[in-house]
Formats: structure tokens, C-alpha cells, sequence
């Protein structure tokens, strides 16, 4: 232990342009699915919640399941439809960011349509009577229900920031752990680890969650200063 | 869902192409090969004196032998350099590969805890090691992954007359690196390649305790990949790569590659 920490704050002191190079793109991968998963899946779980339509139960059931896709499922999904033989064969994605980013997309979609779901769900219980009493449309309830949940929303998202910037199972398959163009923090973490590098594995791992406790604060002051100001 | 997925791709394309660092993006090939010409970082020595060379970058994805050949059947890479010529010329014979060329060979090795209960170190061959394993019954980690490490290691069993099974046969389903951290932690004996060997920190109680039977040699062969099946790869390039590994620069490079004061590969293309 006494060694990863130490390896962690070498490389940090370090500035290690290749540890660089890792961090940007495993910040890059991850929040730009988590940007592309929310514009989707946020309007998408608050349509669920704020609509009645045969078979709802069922698809609350399906996305709610999917919370739990095993990433290395997904990455598999991914990899068919991407690879050269699949349908979306001839963009040539594979083994590209872009490609990880997909597999990040799938992963975390259904969790943040799922929570938001349930938080808008919850909401629309308390504001419906007056809404309806205004004559505001559910289409129209949707951004104000949207707006009125978002310190919860935020939580909602940084949870799927959080299982996009931890899983290793989808982007190694889809990215293929190409050295300075596909390597992120989780799969550099399982080839050091391969290499029977357990300090330097550790140590990578400390500064990944260091790295994602840094986002996490960044969005608990961003909401801290909102609710102040707007009381 | 398709949809999303191809508009995800879009937008997720054009923030890729804007932050790119290089302008010459089409100039690489990828490279599908095997974990331990990764772990040992034989390709971070040979890829920029190829690159110096031509101008092309490699993208290596390391994965066992099975599953390059599968990349490659597939088209999903360029071209394959892997470790099982049975597999190689089975995989050229259904066309799946242009050609199959020897390009370097190193050897395997057997490790296991240093007091060596089996008695490996006064094993006269390699079939003598195993079936020594399988009489003392010490527990032995197996890749069990179809690699090409995995699929040596069970021509020996077989050939040295074993059916391995039961509890002292351990068969993990994962990398050389990982099987290795395995058998450090449980005192196993396993069959590994020298080269993923000489990289590996975490050996704990581990030791070499069997070597030199000509029959451990590990031959690596590169296989261009076929041109009627798969039209839209880049063969010019990868044709590039596959003949500067069998140019005089490409096997020197070889040679010269050393970790920890030893030479790794030795080439031998003809």
C-alpha cells in the first residue's frame, strides 16, 4: 500500500506526460458520454414518468434491469455492431475514442433514464394538480419539472459519470487498450496489474479516484452556490 | 436504437476530429497480436523504428492468439502477429490470411514455488515435467483462455499422456499476467512464455523451475491478412510492416531488444 502511494505521488509530482495523456482521454471518454447519455436520457425518463401508456410497467422493468448490464456485455453488443463484419462496420469505429464512447453510452443510458424516472415521477406527484390547473400541457410540464429537479438530477448524472469512469469491461473491448490512442485509467490499471505491477496498478487507481472525487466536488460546490443564490 | 447509436457516433466523431493531435491520421495500421509481445513492451522498441522508417504508426491491441485470430477473421485489424503455427496455417489454409511468415521465436518456461514439491528442476524433458505435476497433483494454473500459451500448454498434456482435470488443475480463463498473479498467490505451478516472464514483478514465492526442452519453443509468425475477403483494410501499409519485419532492419530491431539485460525474441525469418 505504502508503495502505491507513493507511485501515485510520483507520478502526479511527475507530471508524467503519458499519465496525462490517459487521464485527458479517460475525462474526455466519460464525459462526453455522460453529456450525449443525459441530453437523451433525461427528457426520456421524465416522458416515461409524466405518460400512461400500455406496457409502461414493463419498459420501467426493462430500463430499470439494465442499471445492472454487465459492461463486458455491452462492450460485446458495441464491438458487433461496430466491428468491419457488423452493420455499422464501414465508419471503421472500432477500436476508436468514439467507439468507447458508445459503449459508454449504452452502459450508462438506462441508469440515468432510470433514476430520472423515479425523481420526475415523484416530483409530478406534488406539482401535477397545479400544473394541470394552469393549463401547462405535459410536453411543457417536462422542462420546468426538468429544471425544478436538478440539484437531484445532478446526483442522477454524476452517478453515470461515476459507472462510465469506473468500468474497464466495455472500453477494453471496444478500444482495444491501444497505447496512446485508446489506453484510459481502467484499462492501464488491468495491464499493470497484468504485468504483476501492483504498486503502479494501485497507484493509478488512487489517482482515478482522486480524479473522479475532483468532478464530484466540482458539481456538489457548482450546486451548493446555485441553491444559495437562488434560494 | 440504431439511430441514437449512429448519432451518438456523429457528435462523438466531430469532438474526436476537432481535439485530434494529428494531421495525418490515416497513416497507421492496427496491429492485432498477443499479450505477451505487449507485456514485455517488445512493441514501444520496434514500432518507432518503424514508424522512423515509413512514416506509419502501429496500434497494437494485445489480446490472447484466439482472439486475434478472431479480429482478424473478422477484419477488424490490419494484420496479426500471433504464436501458434498450427492455428497460423490453419487460419491462411481457409484464406482468412495472405500469407503466414516466421518472424522470431523465443521459448516457454515452466514456474513454480521454489521449494518445488513436484521435483521439476530434476526433470530430464518436458513431458517428464508435466506428468511429474500431475503425479504430486500440486495445484497448476492454466490460461485456459485458447491463447497460444494455452493451446502449447495442452499439446504437452496430451502428448505427455495426461488428462488434466480435478482440483489440483486450475483453469482461470484469463491473461498470462493475470494466471501468473494467480499462481503466485496460490504456490501453482503454470507454463508461461519467457518473455511475459522476464516482465513480471509480482513473482512472489515463484521461481523458473524448467527450461531448455526444444519442444517449449514459441514461434511467432505475421499474417497479412487476405485481400478478396477483406478489400477495404490497408494492405498497402500493412504489407509494409509485415516486410520490414522481415527485412534485415526489421529482424536487427528484433534482436536488439533486451529487458533487464536479456534478449527476448530472437528473429529467424528466412
Amino acid at each position: 500500500m505504502d508503495n502505491a502511494f507513493q507511485a501515485a505521488f510520483q507520478l502526479i509530482v511527475a507530471m508524467d506526460p503519458v499519465l496525462i495523456g490517459i487521464v485527458t482521454l479517460s475525462l474526455q471518454v466519460s464525459l462526453t458520454a455522460v453529456a450525449i447519455a443525459s441530453v437523451i436520457a433525461l427528457p426520456l425518463g421524465a416522458a416515461i414518468a409524466l405518460w400512461q401508456f400500455p406496457g409502461r410497467g414493463l419498459v420501467v422493468v426493462v430500463l430499470n434491469a439494465l442499471m445492472g448490464l454487465p459492461p463486458v456485455v455491452a462492450g460485446l453488443m458495441v464491438y458487433l455492431m461496430l466491428s468491419r463484419a457488423g452493420p455499422l462496420g464501414q465508419f471503421g469505429l472500432l477500436f476508436t475514442p468514439t467507439a468507447m464512447v458508445i459503449a459508454q453510452i449504452v452502459l450508462i443510458l438506462p441508469i440515468v433514464a432510470a433514476l430520472s424516472r423515479q425523481v420526475i415521477e415523484e416530483l409530478w406527484g406534488e406539482y401535477r394538480e397545479q400544473l394541470q390547473s394552469l393549463g401547462v400541457s405535459r410536453l411543457r410540464a417536462i422542462p420546468t419539472l426538468l429544471w425544478d429537479a436538478r440539484f437531484s438530477l445532478i446526483t442522477v448524472v454524476l452517478a453515470g459519470f461515476g459507472r462510465a469512469s469506473a468500468e474497464v469491461g466495455a472500453v477494453l473491448i471496444v478500444g482495444g487498450n491501444i497505447s496512446g490512442v485508446t489506453r484510459v485509467m481502467t484499462t492501464a490499471i488491468a495491464l499493470e496489474t497484468s504485468k504483476g505491477n501492483l504498486p503502479l496498478a494501485l497507484g493509478l487507481g488512487i489517482i482515478l479516484l482522486l480524479l473522479v472525487a475532483s468532478v464530484n466536488a466540482v458539481a456538489y460546490i457548482i450546486g451548493e452556490a446555485a441553491k444559495r443564490r437562488l434560494g | 436504437m440504431k439511430n441514437v447509436l449512429r448519432n451518438a457516433a456523429v457528435a462523438a466523431t466531430a469532438l474526436f476530429a476537432a481535439t485530434a493531435a494529428h494531421a495525418d491520421r490515416d497513416r497507421y495500421i492496427t496491429l492485432a497480436s498477443t499479450t505477451s509481445t505487449e507485456a514485455s513492451g517488445l512493441f514501444e522498441h520496434l514500432v518507432p523504428q518503424f514508424r522512423e522508417a515509413t512514416g506509419i504508426d502501429v496500434r497494437v491491441v494485445a489480446v490472447g492468439t484466439g482472439q486475434a485470430f478472431e479480429i482478424g477473421r473478422r477484419g477488424d485489424a490490419d494484420i496479426v502477429l500471433v504464436h501458434d503455427t498450427t492455428g497460423e496455417e490453419e487460419f491462411v489454409a481457409n484464406n482468412y490470411g495472405r500469407e503466414r511468415r516466421d518472424i522470431m521465436y523465443n521459448d516457454f518456461i515452466l514456474v513454480g514455488p521454489s521449494e518445488d514439491t513436484a521435483g521439476l528442476r530434476d526433470a530430464d524433458s518436458a513431458l517428464d515435467a508435466f506428468s511429474r505435476i500431475a503425479e504430486a497433483e500440486h495445484p497448476f494454473t492454466s490460461r485456459g483462455d485458447d491463447s497460444g500459451t494455452n493451446r502449447a500448454e495442452l499439446r504437452l498434456w496430451g502428448e505427455a499422456g495426461v488428462d488434466p482435470g480435478g482440483q489440483w488443475y486450475r483453469e482461470l480463463g484469463s491473461g498470462m499476467g493475470e494466471t501468473l498473479n494467480t499462481a503466485a498467490g496460490m504456490d501453482a505451478y503454470t507454463y508461461v512464455d519467457r518473455a511475459t516472464w522476464t516482465a513480471f514483478d509480482n513473482r512472489q514465492n515463484l521461481e523458473l523451475v524448467y527450461e531448455g526442452d526444444p519442444v517449449m519453443f514459441n514461434q511467432y509468425g505475421s499474417l497479412p491478412l487476405s485481400q478478396e475477403r477483406h478489400p477495404d483494410l490497408k494492405h498497402d501499409m500493412a504489407e509494409e510492416w509485415h516486410q520490414w519485419l522481415l527485412s534485415d532492419e526489421g529482424q536487427a530491431a528484433i534482436a536488439s531488444y533486451e529487458l533487464r539485460g536479456e534478449q527476448l525474441f530472437f528473429p529467424n525469418a528466412e
